[in-house]
């Protein structure tokens, strides 16, 4: 008979290895960063942009000149380019960031030499059609009334209006906004933002040496950056002064609470001990909040909390929606989760099995090429090396309970957070 | 190409073993078939309710979440109407860790008081938040019953109301656990940097001793066929009106079920589809719009779905759905537009493949539906398809005998203009 009451043992998680990337650069000045692995015949290639300055005159330049992107060339149609892109079976993806913009292609190999012509066009020759931008001011005002109707999301523009001020992290979308966009404001922000100095290429999957020829044929003689370099400098953050605010909804189920404040960013030395703080607050299925206010108490189909970081900053945030009618309950269990932090060692039990969980989740997370992609995009794009990673498997293993707690103190003070609530409370 | 080793335990457990070398991750996955549709009608939601408690320990191990994460691990499930599956990801060094507590709670669950309390609670606020206070939440707690009259597809997972859910009972739980948690309705695919040898040896070790128990013999009412138009309108406090036509069409193994899926590609997949360019950029009917099936294992859902512009009334917009309707009813679509529907599915299948836990969950599904060889040539039957069958399936689909068309109309309130 087997005793099933024992845990069989289990091994430490040693050696997370990364894939590194082998950079390019093309005469025009697009880097390349090329990660070759994998058995099925395809391919990811990334164009990414930082975004151009925020201008609060017209907050919505950079999320409407990249969704627009697969609006129309001087060549192509929307039709046009949707048909010729679906026909050879790839996908082709336009995403927004608050600092970076992307365009994505997913293509077969094969099919690379019909679809990559297309990524040139839309990068060169985008025209942003009147009809389609009139089409696609009224699509998005319309979705912006769903959107307001949810109290998580309401609580969430909110939120991060109070913590980051009037900057792209901070925006929250009008109808006016939307309204007052206009195609030569699109034409001007193209121009400026999607040049090949402004770009960096990153291709992930089976990379034969004729796909990166390909690349480097259709894309280098025929880009070429413009007279004004782009502007990627962005505004500081603001905090705002009010640290409440409530928005109620009378015949609300639910309440949406989000509270939390600014924080250090990836780049300070604090942030990776924090994540292993946030991990053991609220960052995992097993986290506190999770035991206590979901599982222990019933209030909430979920709970969790998070750590966000930007080039000029960061911030901590605990996000749920809860029963209407325990809305302040929670947010007192919340406050109590955080005096724990703050006055009583993290138990070495707790604390070795989230230092297990986080580096499982790292192993976890290289799924496959595309993701040691995404784990480069990471430290890139924050002027970060791959010693990051280093650090992180080791801070995880070994930041101490004592650390912790200090920093529960130096930098989670529940008097000081912005509180949020959309519903009743 | 996915490939797979195969064997069945004594106890009737079906086992499949996906060995990839190319991660340093494993992956085990539990499909148990059952889901909504096994549920009285009297007592909705229960499955995935169930679904809730397999995480509040077992019969040995008094906490399910806790040692997995211990050991690096991570796990998640889901219900439908069909089936319910458990999945955990590990790094593949602690894969035996993953043996031990899917094998508990196939023997037997601790059945506490307090954590059926507790998930009853849970399980209401995910009612609260994903079905009725989010604008359109609950429209498949309309659309179904209007859609089935016999089969208990004509209730959502989440169930029929909350009642059903506070009225769970341990009893309920237990009678539910022993009827469906039985190896014999199981099937288990462990995926990874695993070797077929020590997926037999781990198996025979910690589920070979699980009871066979009984076996479950499904006998379900069948839905009739559908011989006359149905139609709800429901005022609500939604910032947009919303159209919503669906068809009852063919089961997961009808022959015709690869022709319904391209014809639903054909009108709603990408930019370039037919529903899009028609109706959203030229013609400037609605918003957004969309069209999908619901896959299910017995007689499944065609849904059509959009959300009209401002100017443009309930009627127009309806009109202009089945404008689209009858010109694949009357119009073979070109050889290139089922090129195109042909090739993305096929290159979506290469996709799939670069995820662990999708292939895995894949396999699992067509050992359900007969044999996960099936999975393989799934690409062929797609490109098999032919412009008059796709004519053909629209023409059988697309009556309005057989449509069931919901309305929501929008109370305009001040919240929603400000």
């Amino acid at each position: 008979m087997i005793n099933r009451k024992l845990a069989p043992d289990f091994k430490a998680i040693e050696n997370i290895k990364l894939i590194k990337p082998e950079h390019k650069k093309l005469d025009n000045g697009c880097n390349v960063y090329c990660f070759n692995s994998g058995d099925q015949e395809l391919v990811r290639i990334e164009w990414i942009f930082n975004n151009l300055r925020f201008d609060a005159a017209k907050p919505l330049l950079n999320m409407a000149v990249n969704t627009m992107l697969t609006e129309g060339t001087s060549t192509l149609s929307a039709s046009e380019i949707a048909d010729k892109v679906d026909f050879y079976g790839a996908f082709l993806q336009v995403d927004y960031g608050y600092e970076n913009s992307l365009v994505t292609l997913y293509s077969l190999n094969k099919h690379l030499h019909h679809t990559l012509p297309v990524i040139l066009d839309i990068l060169t020759n985008s025209v942003f059609p009147e009809k389609e931008l009139e089409t696609f001011k009224r699509n998005q005002q319309q979705k912006l009334q769903v959107s307001l109707q949810k109290n998580d999301v309401v609580a969430r523009r909110d939120f991060n209006k109070a913590i980051y001020g009037e900057t792209i992290y901070g925006l929250s979308a009008s109808f006016d906004n939307y309204k007052s966009l206009q195609r030569e404001d699109l034409q001007a922000h193209f121009k400026q933002m999607y040049q090949p100095g402004n770009c960096t290429v990153i291709i992930a999957g089976k990379i034969e040496s004729d796909t990166l020829t390909l690349i480097k044929e259709t894309f280098d003689k025929s880009w070429t950056n413009g007279p004004v370099a782009a502007d990627t400098s962005q505004p500081e953050l603001k905090p705002a002064a009010e640290l409440f605010y409530f928005v109620e909804k009378p015949d609300a189920l639910q309440s949406a609470i989000r509270i939390g404040l600014p924080v250090v960013n990836r780049n300070h030395p604090d942030f990776q001990p924090l994540q292993v703080l946030n991990t053991v607050f609220g960052g995992y299925f097993g986290s506190r909040l999770m035991a206590n206010i979901r599982e222990d108490k019933g209030y909430t189909y979920g709970i969790g909390s998070g750590l966000n970081s930007f080039k000029q900053g960061g911030a901590f945030f605990i996000a749920t929606e809860v029963g209407a009618d325990v809305c302040k309950a929670a947010i007192g269990e919340i406050e109590k989760e955080l005096e724990l932090l703050k006055t009583e060692l993290v138990p070495e039990e707790e604390l070795s099995l989230v230092r297990n969980f986080m580096l499982g989740s790292l192993l976890g997370s290289l799924e496959n090429v595309f993701s040691h992609a995404d784990k480069f995009k990471s430290i890139y794009f924050a002027g970060l090396d791959y010693d990051y990673y280093d650090r992180y498997a080791t801070t995880v293993k070994t930041t101490t309970a004592v650390e912790l707690r200090d920093l529960a103190n130096k930098y989670l003070n529940f008097d000081q957070f912005y509180k949020v609530i959309v519903g009743k409370y | 190409m996915v490939k797979f080793n195969r064997f069945t335990l004594d106890n009737g457990l079906r086992v499949i073993v996906h060995e990839d070398n190319t991660t340093p991750m494993a992956v085990l996955n539990i499909l148990y078939d059952v889901g909504a549709r096994d549920e009285n009608p009297e007592q909705t939601g229960f499955a995935h309710l169930f679904e809730h408690l397999m995480f509040g320990g077992s019969v040995n191990i008094p906490s399910y979440d806790e040692p997995l994460q211990r050991v690096g691990g991570e796990n998640n499930a889901f219900t439908s109407n069909d089936i319910t599956n458990y999945y955990i990801t590990l790094p593949s060094a602690n894969i035996e860790t993953a043996f031990w507590l899917e094998s508990d709670r196939m023997l037997s669950l601790a059945f506490s008081e307090k954590s059926l309390e507790v998930q009853r609670n849970v399980v209401i606020e995910e009612f609260k938040q994903r079905y009725l206070n989010q604008p359109y939440g609950d429209v498949w707690l309309k659309l179904r019953p209007l859609v089935y009259k016999q089969h208990p597809y004509r209730w959502a997972t989440i169930g029929k109301t909350i009642k059903h859910i506070e009225d769970a009972r341990i009893e309920d739980v237990k009678a539910f656990f022993k009827k469906h948690y039985t190896p014999q309705n199981a099937i288990m695919v462990v995926g990874g940097d695993v070797t077929t040898e020590q997926v037999k040896q781990l198996a025979e070790k910690w589920f070979a001793p699980i009871p066979a128990g009984e076996k479950y013999h499904r006998n379900l009412p069948q839905e009739a066929d559908q011989h006359e138009e149905r139609r709800e309108t429901v005022t609500a406090k939604v910032p947009l009106n919303d159209v919503y036509i669906a068809f009852q069409m063919g089961g997961r193994l009808d022959d015709d079920f690869y022709a319904t899926e391209l014809l639903s590609d054909v009108l709603s997949r990408g930019n370039s589809s037919r529903l899009y360019r028609g109706l959203v950029q030229d013609r400037q009917i609605f918003s957004e719009v969309h069209a999908y099936i619901t896959s299910s294992l017995d007689k499944g859902m065609f849904v059509l779905e959009g959300k009209p512009l401002e100017n443009v009334s309930i009627e127009q917009a309806e009109a202009a759905l089945w404008e689209e309707l009858e010109k694949v009813k009357n119009e073979e679509i070109p050889a290139d537009e089922l090129t195109k529907v042909q090739n993305k599915t096929e290159s979506t299948m290469v996709f799939s493949e670069m995820s662990l836990l999708d292939k895995a969950m894949n396999l699992a599904s067509f050992e359900l539906l007969g044999d996960a060889e099936m999975l393989n040539q799934e690409t062929s039957k797609y490109l098999a398809v032919t412009a008059a069958q796709i004519k053909d399936t629209a023409t059988q689909i697309f009556r309005k005998d057989n449509s069931s068309t919901l309305v929501y109309l929008a109370e305009k309130t001040e919240s929603a203009l400000a």
